[in-house]
């Protein structure tokens, strides 16, 4: 399909501005003096709104979202955006409220719905997790883990703690990894037992460098790690802090709190548990919580409450770590979390887990009969199985199922991760995926298993439903195109 | 409110192939003394009591102020066609386009911002967008770093100060150089440049708004080998000179007033674009452009060898997502506008804003801070702590400006004052006469 650039056409336009009715004298352009001013006008596209709804409209027909179908891609809990939430963050109070406007003394008291609505969240997350305060600064999981990450510092350079040191377990997400080492820690991977991280390997790596330890629980194969409290309390004896990578909460709402199983400090991803959209790749939210003793350390600004019952912005904590973001987030994204939240409910949290984990395990049943499982034994939200037999015996690798799938009508699992399973394919249903829709995907998958051995070339074909084939990645990245030539 | 299909036939159903009596035993793996003691949050609410709640939360927060904060946040006009199409669902509950054959839609707008970015700037590649303008500052100092292998930043203490508070914050244990000095004066900088230099930050416009060359400045660090990073607003970028026309290595910048609403702080949209020698050192997600067997034009996410997800601890950033939905908007907020129409909005909103400094400047006590040129946002000096007038201001409706003194101390009476297209002859009129009655 042509891009906006190549339909543009000299003299079309879609732009409607208001015209100025101050006197032509303050025109600044012909004032602005040639070393100022570009030479050219930028070569942006020339179009009318119609060519331009048209573009996009056809674009938006050529992509996967939830409301299309089945989106089981495992760790991103692609569960369904409710569209109550969509509008109340378009409400004019909320959209149109600059981020500036509370910093202006009064006009904390022309932002008082919106403070309340991060104070509240606040609150909620709280009980959610049992931590005893939350930011809701972070813009995205990974940016909560940095911040995580550099909160631990802040700790432990405030007690004069030397550590150099941060433990990952080898199932981790790609980002744990990434952001203790630009944070400015060294990175320890630790070996996995039987899908989990074994508390004795854990023991071995754990010394006085210890910063911290990053985990998620349940983790990426979709385990729960039992061991986790021998864990936190080894970890604790070296002064180590537990990081929980909360991009699983979503298994074990109404179960368990990271607070309890020995957390110090936590991210969520409120795009995961909390419903909102993941809008193509972000925005996001990342908020974190930490334990009292961490509290210092928290980003500013924090919403606090006057005497008076008001809402205001608090400045005033010398040993905070600064700003992570310009403002307070990414308030529409939380703002939705907080409208999810508030429309299930505790119960209706609880339902979610129940549901979540329900489907993974009925697919790791159902799938089970003609898929090799990673760990056959009950999972939490999420099951990896493995395509690794059906390399071997007809050279059908995951990627060839994953594609498979989509002239199935799917959105494939995550593949190739985590790292520590072969040929791994990563199935998380949610528990916003029918049971006639979990059973048409083991049917489609089904049909995959069957043709891996009658016709493994067709599967090497797949996908041919879609607008293009499997495309040329290596000349892509040999030669990138990263934009559209200019004449 | 629950979103979950599932009957009690259905869960029975499940059940039944698991083998079990109840959906608990599925959580037995949690170990007893780590089960949830307390699970007291508040009962679920019904589709209309939550939007009447918020809704109700939303009316607490001004409605009609007339807004003159910018600060680098800008109260622009949004075309309605900008919501209708990233509303549709194909693009918003997506996400990021692993599987490319379904994803074309998001790709192929991702590659058409990346082009914009590329022709905004001047520049050779754009990544597919940061989280906002802060971070993508951020990240563009650390390429510095990683790039030059040396320590030390220079920052101009006209960037944005918030942007300097979250560099800090990023960079206070990577045992580096942070200098933040006013070397928009070129002598001052030629006695901080160096050969420990690995960056220098600039803003045009600058946090004041006034609008500069910084060639000579960027000419003097690529001399020592050091990295140029220009922090830009990209509706200015329309008429002011480019940062590859000013030579710089790096242009960021947050890409808020590109069709996204202010919205309490986020979501907006950090953009990046580099010198083609800086490509692979470039953090993010970026799309490239490539074919299948057939032949057939497509897109697809690349270079991911500098990724997290690739390269665990050695990767470029650990940064996961991009703003995706939010470059969507900004790529249709410039088609919308096109090559002609951006250049418009951008006359205007210099116009709109020489409008109104002449007008508060004629003001007996206040005085204009700059010489200029500026884009659509200049300093006042008042009489009074700018505070203060903005308080009193405030009740008269108008959110007059920020008061500079909260980032600069010794700018306690000096006021920020923001002016987009949306802000009429009559608004800027009350602003004025409003502002000589409570000073």
């Amino acid at each position: 399909m042509k891009t906006i650039f190549e339909i543009s056409r000299p003299g079309r336009r879609a732009a409607s501005l208001p015209c100025s009715r101050v006197d032509q004298r303050f025109c600044q352009m012909s004032k602005l003096p040639p070393e100022l001013r570009r030479s050219e006008p930028a070569e942006l596209p020339e179009v009318a709104e119609i060519d331009l709804v048209r573009h996009y409209t056809l674009l938006s027909r050529m992509n996967f979202g939830v409301d299309v179908g089945t989106y089981p891609l495992g760790s991103c809990t692609m569960k369904y955006n409710p569209k109550f939430t969509e509008v109340a963050a378009r409400l004019p109070g909320f959209a149109g409220l600059h981020p500036l406007l509370p910093q202006l003394r009064r006009g904390g008291l022309l932002a008082q719905g919106a403070l309340q609505v991060i104070y509240e969240l606040e609150r909620l997350l709280k009980q959610i997790t049992g931590m005893d305060a939350f930011t809701m600064q972070p813009l995205a999981g990974a940016h909560g883990e940095l911040t995580g990450i550099m909160l631990m510092a802040a700790y432990h350079n405030d007690k004069g703690n030397q550590k150099s040191l941060v433990l990952v377990p080898d199932s981790a997400h790609g980002t744990n990894p990434a952001s203790a080492a630009i944070a400015g820690y060294q990175v320890v991977t630790v070996p996995s037992k039987d899908g989990v991280m074994d508390p004795a390997a854990f023991k071995e790596k754990l010394s006085d460098q210890v910063a911290g330890v990053m985990m998620t629980n349940p983790n990426t194969v979709g385990l729960f790690n039992p061991y986790i409290a021998e864990i936190a309390e080894a970890a604790h004896q070296a002064d180590a802090l537990m990081y929980y990578d909360g991009a699983n909460l979503n298994a074990i709402m109404g179960y368990a709190k990271p607070a309890d199983l020995g957390f110090d400090i936590v991210h969520l991803n409120l795009h995961k548990t909390f419903g909102t959209p993941h809008g193509g790749g972000g925005p996001g939210a990342g908020p974190v919580g930490v334990v009292e003793r961490l509290r210092d350390y928290m980003p500013i600004s924090r919403v606090d409450v006057r005497g008076d019952g008001t809402l205001f912005l608090d400045y005033d904590h010398p040993k905070s770590i600064g700003y992570v973001a310009p403002f307070y987030g990414n308030f529409g994204v939380c703002l939705k979390a907080f409208a999810y939240i508030l429309a299930l409910g505790g119960e209706g949290l609880k339902e979610v887990s129940q549901d979540a984990v329900l489907a993974a395990n009925y697919l790791r049943v159902k799938l089970g009969d003609k898929w090799q499982v990673a760990f056959d034994r009950p999972c939490m939200h999420e099951v990896v199985f493995s395509a690794e037999d059906k390399a071997a015996q007809h050279g059908v690798s995951a990627l060839d199922v994953a594609k498979a799938l989509i002239d199935e009508g799917f959105h494939p699992p995550t593949i190739y991760f985590p790292l520590v399973v072969k040929e791994a394919m990563m199935v998380e249903p949610t528990e916003t995926e029918a049971l006639e829709n979990l059973d048409a995907l083991v049917a489609a998958m089904g049909r995959i298993a069957d043709k891996a051995a009658s016709d493994p070339e067709a599967l090497h074909a797949a996908p041919v439903t879609t607008p293009v084939g499997r495309l040329d990645e290596v000349s892509a990245a040999r030669h990138p195109v990263l934009q559209e030539p200019q004449a | 409110m629950r979103f979950t299909p599932h009957t009690s036939e259905d869960r029975a159903a499940m059940l039944a192939a698991l083998g079990l009596g109840s959906v608990d035993e599925l959580f037995e793996v949690i170990p007893e003394p780590l089960r949830a003691r307390s699970w007291d949050l508040p009962p679920g609410m019904s589709e209309p009591e939550v939007s009447q709640y918020l809704a109700k939360l939303a009316g607490l927060n001004a409605q009609d102020l007339v807004c003159f904060l910018g600060g680098g946040f800008y109260d622009h006009y949004i075309p309605a066609a900008v919501d209708a199409l990233i509303s549709r669902g194909e693009f918003y509950t997506a996400y990021t386009p692993y599987q490319a054959e379904m994803s074309q839609g998001i790709l192929q707008s991702i590659f058409e911002y990346q082009s914009a970015i590329c022709r905004l700037t001047g520049l050779d590649a754009a990544n597919a967008s940061l989280y906002d303008g802060g971070t993508a500052l951020y990240e563009a100092a650390m390429m510095a770093v990683r790039k030059t292998k040396r320590k030390k930043l220079i920052v101009c203490t006209s960037v944005s100060p918030i942007y300097r508070i979250m560099l800090r914050t990023y960079t206070i244990n990577l045992h580096l150089e942070l200098v933040e000095a006013d070397v928009s004066d070129p002598a001052v900088l030629q006695g901080l440049l160096d050969q420990d230099t690995a960056g220098l930050i600039l803003q045009n416009p600058d946090f004041f708004g006034v609008l500069h060359d910084y060639a000579p400045h960027f000419a003097a660090v690529r001399e020592l080998k050091g990295l140029g990073i220009l922090g830009c607003n990209p509706i200015a970028l329309a008429v002011a000179k480019t940062p590859a026309q000013m030579g710089a290595d790096i242009a960021v910048g947050e890409g808020q007033p590109l069709g996204l609403p202010l919205s309490f702080g986020g979501p907006y949209l950090g953009f990046m674009a580099v010198s083609q020698a800086l490509l692979r050192t470039m953090p993010g997600r970026i799309v490239g452009r490539t074919h299948d067997g057939q032949g057939r034009v497509g897109y697809c996410l690349t270079l991911q060898t500098r990724e997290q997800h690739i390269r665990r601890e050695k990767a470029t950033s650990n940064i996961c997502s991009n703003e995706a939905l939010c470059a969507l908007a900004a790529v249709i907020f410039l088609g919308l506008m096109g090559k002609q129409g951006l250049v418009e909005l951008a006359e205007l909103n210099m116009t709109q804003a020489a409008y109104a400094r002449e007008r508060l400047c004629a003001i007996d006590g206040v005085e204009p801070v700059d010489q200029g040129p500026w884009f659509n946002e200049f300093r006042v000096r008042l009489p009074i702590d700018a505070r203060v007038a903005v308080s009193r201001m405030i009740d008269k409706g108008i959110a007059a400006g920020f008061p500079l003194g909260r980032y600069y101390p010794e700018q306690s009476n000096n006021l920020l004052v923001a002016v987009t297209e949306k802000r009429s002859k009559e608004e800027i009129g009350y602003l004025a006469e409003g502002l000589e009655a409570v000073l």
